[in-house]
């Protein structure tokens, strides 16, 4: 279950953020809608422990992530958070497998190379296991950015805007595939968007202004 | 999915970059390295050659060419002295002298120095006989370890000698008879392993050969024709046989043209003395002095001439070590700037990291391991290039100083390059590390 209270961030010079409370539900898909500038990013990145909260806490499962050592934190993402960016970045000199293998080491847990491939094959990138990001298409990028954040399981999947580069078509398949990836998991996943096309796939909805 | 082929595929993925710091590093490195072991090895084969002798007399000259045409084979002689002169130093009983050794050069076979001496030499260099015998007669020949090896020299094998010190088929001594082999020595590590040991008279019988129907030769003044060659076109530079005066009927058979002692030739020539003292007290520092003061000789210190030596080798010495540190300054700098580029580059890879997991301490580490990385294998580089030169200089450096040198040698101040070589990969990775540690993921990712 990840929730959050009372949640707020200020950047220096700017107005304070506030953040509407959040409550998810082991497995649920919720959408977090809100046009730029209304701190989306800021909120996921609060999510992600990439931020430290000014006030408020956020609780994923029975951990209050906020009272969190800097290095424990750190190891709790990788292990419970599965994190997608709007534009998928790897790390350049590594193949896909390995970027997923790093995903594994990273966090702490053992590479399991069956696991990559099948997690591969399931998105249909198997032939691209021993590809360089580089050789990939943008649809084949995105695809590979959902294998990472799923690899380790983890009890969190928060996406950072990962359809509103993508046409109508390419749109559906990817918000199709993040909510089947979060099912096959049972991860709460948790979108944060201005994209209004996926009101429609996604039920639950807030919006932050 | 370790740290280390972590660092590996980020320092490969932009393998130019990586080339350039790698080459420039292990062109630092290797040539400290190959001074070094040029150093110490010229070093160790001047002072394993110094064999415990004090003092060289031999004729007026250069005092450090004397030594290094005596002792080291190296240069050519300075002149001969007469016996008459040298006899004070040569006979037994003398007080202060525990022993000399005569040495007539002026001859080679093949590139190897044939040298007349007395068998007490092979004391001087802790030389054992491997197999044969040593010398009873004139032209018989002990061969040293290097010699014998590498010219394939068997008991019983001829050759005939050739003036002077160059490889030179004009200048053979074809009319003089043959010199036999009747001995080869264990392998010393010293110099007598690249010598061909004979009786003192051997010189001079071999060249008065060609003089027989002269009377009274003067080598130096006289033109005396060999077959078909003027003696005068021969190389005289570096050698000179000391023969002048004395002549023997040696033409019949085996019969021993010089049968008496050394000490019985006294209008002969040799070219110089070993001397080792019984001790060093003040008679012995004296007597260089009222050699150099007194007679026609000259006598010259080997430990205070190499040390000259070694000064005069220094200075270069020294410009090549001081452009060696230049380069690796210059490459330690390369590493830096190939470090920073890439991760400013890499910027947001390494945020990404941050947000599957790693640590800063990690992502410190990872930047840290590419700096030692390619100071690592700089280094090893650097030590290929440093010791596939040696490799490559070994022959040619034989035939300048006719000494063996190992290419498979490695020093302990080669490890303490390991060291420094690390300390460079170090701080040249430094700065980049702790602006990765310092870096905002949240920002970084927003930028991105």
């Amino acid at each position: 279950m990840l929730k959050t209270e009372n949640l707020g961030y200020a950047y220096a010079g700017s107005p304070p953020l506030r953040f509407p409370n959040i409550e998810c539900a082991k497995g649920e898909h919720w959408l977090v809608l809100g046009e730029s500038g209304s701190g989306k990013t800021t909120l996921l990145h609060l999510l992600g422990g990439l931020l430290s909260p000014k006030e408020g806490r956020i609780v994923l499962g029975d951990t209050e992530m906020n009272q969190l050592s800097r290095s424990a934190l750190d190891q709790f993402r990788g292990q419970h958070i599965g994190i997608i960016f709007q534009t998928a970045h790897f790390v350049q000199s590594l193949s896909v497998g390995d970027n997923l293998a790093l995903a594994q080491s990273l966090a702490g847990m053992k590479v399991n190379r069956e696991r990559i491939r099948e997690l591969l094959s399931r998105l249909g990138l198997e032939h691209k296991l021993r590809s360089k990001p580089s050789q990939l298409s943008v649809g084949e990028k995105q695809r590979a950015s959902i294998a990472r954040a799923i690899i380790n399981q983890p009890a969190v999947i928060l996406a950072d805007e990962p359809t509103s580069a993508l046409d109508d078509s390419n749109c559906k398949q990817v918000i199709e595939l993040l909510e089947e990836q979060a099912q096959a998991v049972n991860a709460t996943l948790l979108v944060v968007t201005h994209d209004a096309r996926l009101k429609d796939h996604i039920s639950h909805q807030i919006s932050i202004d | 999915m370790n740290l280390l082929k972590l660092s590996w595929k980020n320092l490969t993925n932009k393998p130019l970059n990586m080339l350039l710091s790698l080459v420039l590093f292990g062109l630092g490195v290797g040539l400290i390295s190959l001074l070094l072991v040029l150093n110490d090895q010229l070093q160790e084969k001047f002072e394993k050659n110094l064999a415990g002798v004090d003092l060289v007399i031999g004729a007026k000259g250069s005092p450090l060419q004397l030594i290094l045409s005596s002792m080291y084979h190296i240069d050519a002689p300075t002149g001969n002295i007469p016996i008459k002169a040298a006899t004070p130093f040569l006979r037994e009983g003398h007080p202060i002298i525990e022993t000399s050794i005569p040495l007539s050069l002026g001859d080679s076979h093949r590139g190897f120095r044939v040298v007349g001496t007395e068998p007490e030499i092979l004391d001087l260099y802790n030389a054992q006989i491997a197999e044969g015998q040593m010398w009873n007669k004139t032209l018989e020949v002990v061969a040293g370890a290097a010699v014998a090896d590498e010219l394939g020299l068997k008991i019983g094998d001829t050759f005939k000698s050739s003036h002077g010190f160059d490889q030179n088929e004009d200048l053979i001594h074809e009319d003089a008879e043959s010199f036999i082999i009747v001995g080869t020595l264990a392998p010393t590590g010293s110099v007598i392993d690249q010598l061909l040991l004979t009786r003192f008279s051997s010189p001079w019988a071999v060249h008065e050969h060609g003089h027989e129907d002269e009377e009274g030769h003067n080598h130096e003044e006289d033109d005396p024709d060999h077959e078909g060659h003027s003696h005068e076109d021969h190389d005289h530079e570096g050698h000179d046989h000391g023969d002048s005066e004395h002549r023997h009927d040696h033409s019949s058979g085996n019969a021993e043209p010089y049968p008496e002692d050394l000490l019985a030739y006294k209008d002969k020539q040799i070219t110089s003395i070993l001397v080792k003292f019984k001790g060093h007290n003040i008679q012995a520092l004296n007597m260089q002095r009222a050699i150099n003061e007194n007679t026609e000789m000259q006598a010259a210190t080997p430990a205070i001439e190499i040390n000259r030596l070694y000064a005069l080798m220094g200075t270069g010495t020294k410009a090549l070590r001081w452009l060696a540190i230049v380069i690796i300054i210059v490459s330690g700098l390369s590493i830096f700037i190939s470090l920073y580029s890439s991760l400013k580059e890499r910027r947001y890879e390494l945020a990404l990291m941050r947000v599957m997991g790693a640590s800063r301490g990690r992502l410190l580490a990872l930047i840290i391991l590419e700096g030692l990385l390619l100071a690592v294998l700089g280094y090893l580089l650097g030590m290929a290039l440093s010791h596939g030169a040696m490799y490559l200089l070994a022959d040619q450096m034989k035939e300048t100083y006719q000494y063996t040198f190992s290419w498979t040698n490695f020093l302990i101040e080669e490890a303490y390059l390991l060291g420094g070589a690390l300390l460079i990969g170090l701080v040249a990775a430094l700065i980049p590390a702790l602006q990765v540690q310092g870096m905002d993921i949240s920002d970084t990712l927003a930028d991105g």
